[in-house]
């Protein structure tokens, strides 16, 4: 029984990699021009805006909290950029400016969570319809045609490596760090496995909060960015429902929806490149357009209900048990 | 020497009203280890929560090393030197032993200054070493808590208590989920600890265990202290009478009717591993059966088997001849299965909802017609105005008013009403007069009187032995998992059914 669960925990704990080699195994089975080194080079420039957005999720997620707000966060970073660049700013101050609306967005959320008191779900569903109605006022609902000086930098390399892989790379690396081997990051975990603890424990939760919740904004404003060099135009639905692949990345890549539990490197990475290799796989084997929303609804469900049943074992395992006397 | 260490004087706490401690009085020498004993509910628990800065007292004051000593935190005690040790431990499976040791003062690398604070990871794991090993603990200190067995994790928490560096500890229940051997191991770390010259409160029910560890022994009843001394001065009788105590100053109604014959309830070794082991008993119709036990004797446990909340691995139970064992709660409460948990706080009422809606919670069904279920309000607003009169609720609470605005006698009035509305067969009430007044509690057993001279069952679970006693036909005395003893109501005795309870952790330590 106790083997049996053991098991069936180690077997939870390896899905994303299993998932990823069987993913990998259908699409190359269908068509040969999946394995091409160049198709995995496309992979992981199309995740690099998805991992960004996931890791900024994951560290909310870790705290028993969600950010809706990251897509619409996504829009109006992206809107005001484009829109500076449209008028002749230079696209250093206005990728800099969208990054600063990246921190004001988190930092409202994270107001409304801790000062207020709203439910992260509610406050943050909140601010995703006020960032997409204030990023359709600035944009006039017209689609935004940034010049070529932009989409230049997305098809950039930095020391032979595709631009976009190396923010990737650096961003995750920064939050990994920053969860593994700060006191911050460590008392994230504890916050994320029981706030009241925390609290009883001397934790200033507060503070621990307004930080993740400022750290998915800055990483929404970045993976906005990255997305707007790779497409060259902001549209009125850009972003949308990014918040919803990110939370799908971040818990394909084995975090909790529950807190506590995850992590950004290999985890969400991993999950971000699983999410995008579907989406590409799906894409040269010409499956219909109308199918891809079914697909990785299914493997959205899928991850979640991994989720659960992770933490059913969990529970099942650290079940209170009286010690029978020697 | 001189000086105690602990000097507490004139102590006293009051919670709604109801006085918990009264004037309590201690002293602790330095290096020494003091046994605190006492009923469940006697107010060991409070008196260490004062002294852990979880609560302040209402009068009295508190000195430690002759300096005043009024922590309003568990910080401020913790700056102190004293520790204190919960009996559900504080620490986070998810993270790992290193971080649960220094979660609120992590080593840092010197270049935090102009830096971002980054946790020193050599510093932690050496100290986390360090303190493992001071508490005997071989595993990595990378090891994350949740892959630890019990007795670890209380290992774990005391190496966290001691890296605070304290001059007192304060442990309430440790040994409660401990094997018997990981018992011996946390005595001769205490004793060791003791050696090193910290003092300790220590707060058991096993009294062998507190012989065996502690110089001293405060024995505390209905928040007051009825005996201090030198460990030698108390033998177990001494100690068990002064726990239970002579003077009876409750009142309860006389039983008005008899159990009949037949049987209503029939448990037949149920077992579930980790909590309850071979349970076999039967309830009578019109019969109050008394569950006695300590705190994690199974009591509860067992109530929540019987009712469907807890899975059980093997046994039977038959209600009225009928097997009920597979049946979801719901079923069994068409089966006139009824019961009052533990805490109606978390688990009894909905505290912002009104007396009426927490009334009409189970019984709505029953007033509901047609394929819609389309519930009949009038005839419902009937049942529900005669039910307040029947329980005597307050006359100032209205049905419309949120349960959360009633006394404690009255909230747990509405819970009873809630399952007698749905004229239950077999009440499973689990401390129905927890933290409820006097009055409120008389009429509480009235009620009981009452169900079951109608001829309903009832399981009666309590702490407080003298209600028991005055309520129950029968009663039952539990003890880690077990049925230990059964006394029918002309064997009645406080003395035999404490000694029941506390048997085995006296076998096992001597």
């Amino acid at each position: 029984m106790m083997k049996n669960n053991k098991f069936w925990a180690m077997l939870l704990n390896r899905t994303p990699a299993i998932l990823l080699l069987a993913v990998v195994a259908i699409f190359g089975s269908i068509s040969g021009r999946f394995f091409e080194p160049q198709n995995f080079l496309n992979i992981l420039v199309q995740s690099s805006a998805l991992a960004i957005a996931a890791t900024g999720m994951t560290v909310v997620l870790l705290t028993a909290g969600v950010d809706l707000s990251v897509g619409s966060l996504m829009f109006v970073a992206v809107a005001l950029a484009g829109k500076m660049i449209a008028n002749d700013q230079p696209v250093w101050l206005s990728f800099a400016v969208a990054f600063m609306v990246g921190l004001a967005g988190g930092a409202l959320n994270a107001l409304l969570i801790t000062r207020f008191r709203i439910v992260a779900f509610i406050a943050t569903l909140a601010t995703l319809f006020i960032g997409r109605g204030f990023g359709l006022w600035l944009t006039n609902t017209r689609a935004m045609n940034m010049p070529d000086a932009v989409t230049a930098l997305g098809a950039s390399r930095c020391c032979g490596i595709p631009t976009p892989i190396v923010v990737m790379l650096l961003v995750t690396v920064t939050i990994h760090w920053f969860l593994v081997r700060t006191p911050w990051g460590r008392q994230v975990y504890a916050v994320g496995n029981d706030p009241d603890a925390a609290q009883k424990a001397g934790l200033r939760v507060q503070p621990i909060l307004f930080a993740a919740y400022v750290i998915c904004g800055a990483c929404a404003a970045i993976s906005g960015l990255i997305a707007l060099t790779q497409t060259g135009a902001v549209s009125p639905s850009f972003g949308q429902q990014k918040e919803f692949a990110a939370i799908a990345a971040a818990v394909l890549g084995g975090t909790s929806l529950f807190g506590g539990r995850g992590n950004v490197l290999p985890g969400t990475l991993f999950g971000a490149i699983l999410f995008q290799t579907i989406e590409n796989g799906l894409v040269i084997i010409n499956a219909d357009p109308y199918l891809y929303p079914m697909v990785l609804s299914a493997v959205i469900f899928l991850a979640v209900f991994l989720d659960t049943s992770r933490q059913h074992l969990v529970a099942n395992l650290s079940r209170r048990t009286l010690q029978s006397v020697a | 020497m001189n000086v105690p260490l602990l000097q507490v004087e004139q102590i006293g706490k009051i919670f709604h009203g109801i006085p918990v401690l009264t004037d309590v009085h201690l002293q602790l020498s330095a290096g020494s280890t003091m046994g605190i004993v006492g009923e469940n509910g006697a107010g060991k628990s409070t008196l260490m929560n004062i002294i852990g800065g979880n609560l302040t007292p209402d009068s009295g004051r508190m000195q430690l090393a002759g300096d005043n000593y009024a922590p309003r935190t568990p910080r401020d005690a913790e700056s102190a030197g004293v520790a204190f040790i919960h009996q559900e431990l504080n620490l986070f499976p998810n993270l790992t032993i290193a971080d649960n040791l220094f979660l609120t003062g992590y080593p840092r690398t010197t270049l935090s200054k102009f830096m971002l604070p980054r946790i020193d990871q050599r510093q932690l794991l050496l100290q986390s070493a360090c303190l493992l090993e001071l508490v005997g603990l071989s595993v990595s200190p990378k090891q994350r808590v949740e892959t630890l067995s019990a007795g670890e994790r209380q290992l774990v928490e005391i190496a966290k208590a001691l890296q605070l560096k304290p001059r007192l500890i304060i442990l309430d229940e440790p040994t409660t989920s401990l094997s018997f051997k990981e018992r011996l191991r946390l005595f001769s770390l205490l004793d060791r600890l003791s050696n090193d010259g910290i003092a300790m409160l220590y707060i058991s029910h096993a009294l062998a265990d507190v012989r065996r560890l502690c110089d001293a022994i405060l024995v505390l009843r209905d928040g007051k202290v009825v005996g201090q001394g030198a460990v030698e001065e108390f033998n177990n009788d001494r100690l068990v009478s002064l726990m239970v105590g002579r003077e009876s100053t409750q009142q309860f109604p006389q039983r008005s009717s008899q159990p009949s014959r037949e049987i209503a309830l029939q448990v037949e070794n149920v077992s579930q591993p980790g909590t309850v082991k071979d349970i076999t008993f039967s309830l009578r119709h019109g019969e109050v059966l008394g569950l006695s036990g300590l705190m994690g004797s199974g009591r509860t446990e067992l109530a929540r088997i019987l009712f469907g909340l807890e899975p059980m691995s093997s046994g039977q139970i038959k209600l009225h001849g009928e097997h009920v064992s597979h049946l979801s709660v719901a079923r069994r409460i068409e089966k006139g299965m009824a019961m009052l948990t533990e805490s109606r706080r978390d688990d009894g009422l909905c505290m912002h909802a009104s007396v009426e809606s927490n009334m009409s919670l189970v019984v709505e069904p029953k007033f509901s017609r047609g394929p819609l279920g389309i519930l009949s309000k009038a005839r419902l607003a009937a049942e529900l105005r005669q039910m307040k009169g029947k329980i005597q609720l307050d006359r100032n609470a209205q049905l419309k008013s949120p349960v959360q605005t009633l006394s404690g006698g009255n909230q747990q009035k509405v819970v009873l009403a809630k399952w007698l509305l749905n004229q239950p067969k077999l009440f499973i009430l689990d401390e129905p007069t927890r933290g409820i007044d006097v009055g409120a509690k008389f009429e509480i057993y009235a009620l009981i009187d009452q169900l079951a001279a109608s001829g309903a069952s009832i399981l009666f679970i309590s702490s407080e032995l003298e209600e028991l006693v005055g309520v129950c036909d029968r009663i039952l005395v539990m003890r880690q998992g077990e049925l230990k003893d059964e006394l029918d109501r002309s064997e009645f005795d406080v003395d035999r059914i404490m000694h029941a309870s506390l048997q085995a952790n006296q076998e096992n330590s001597a």
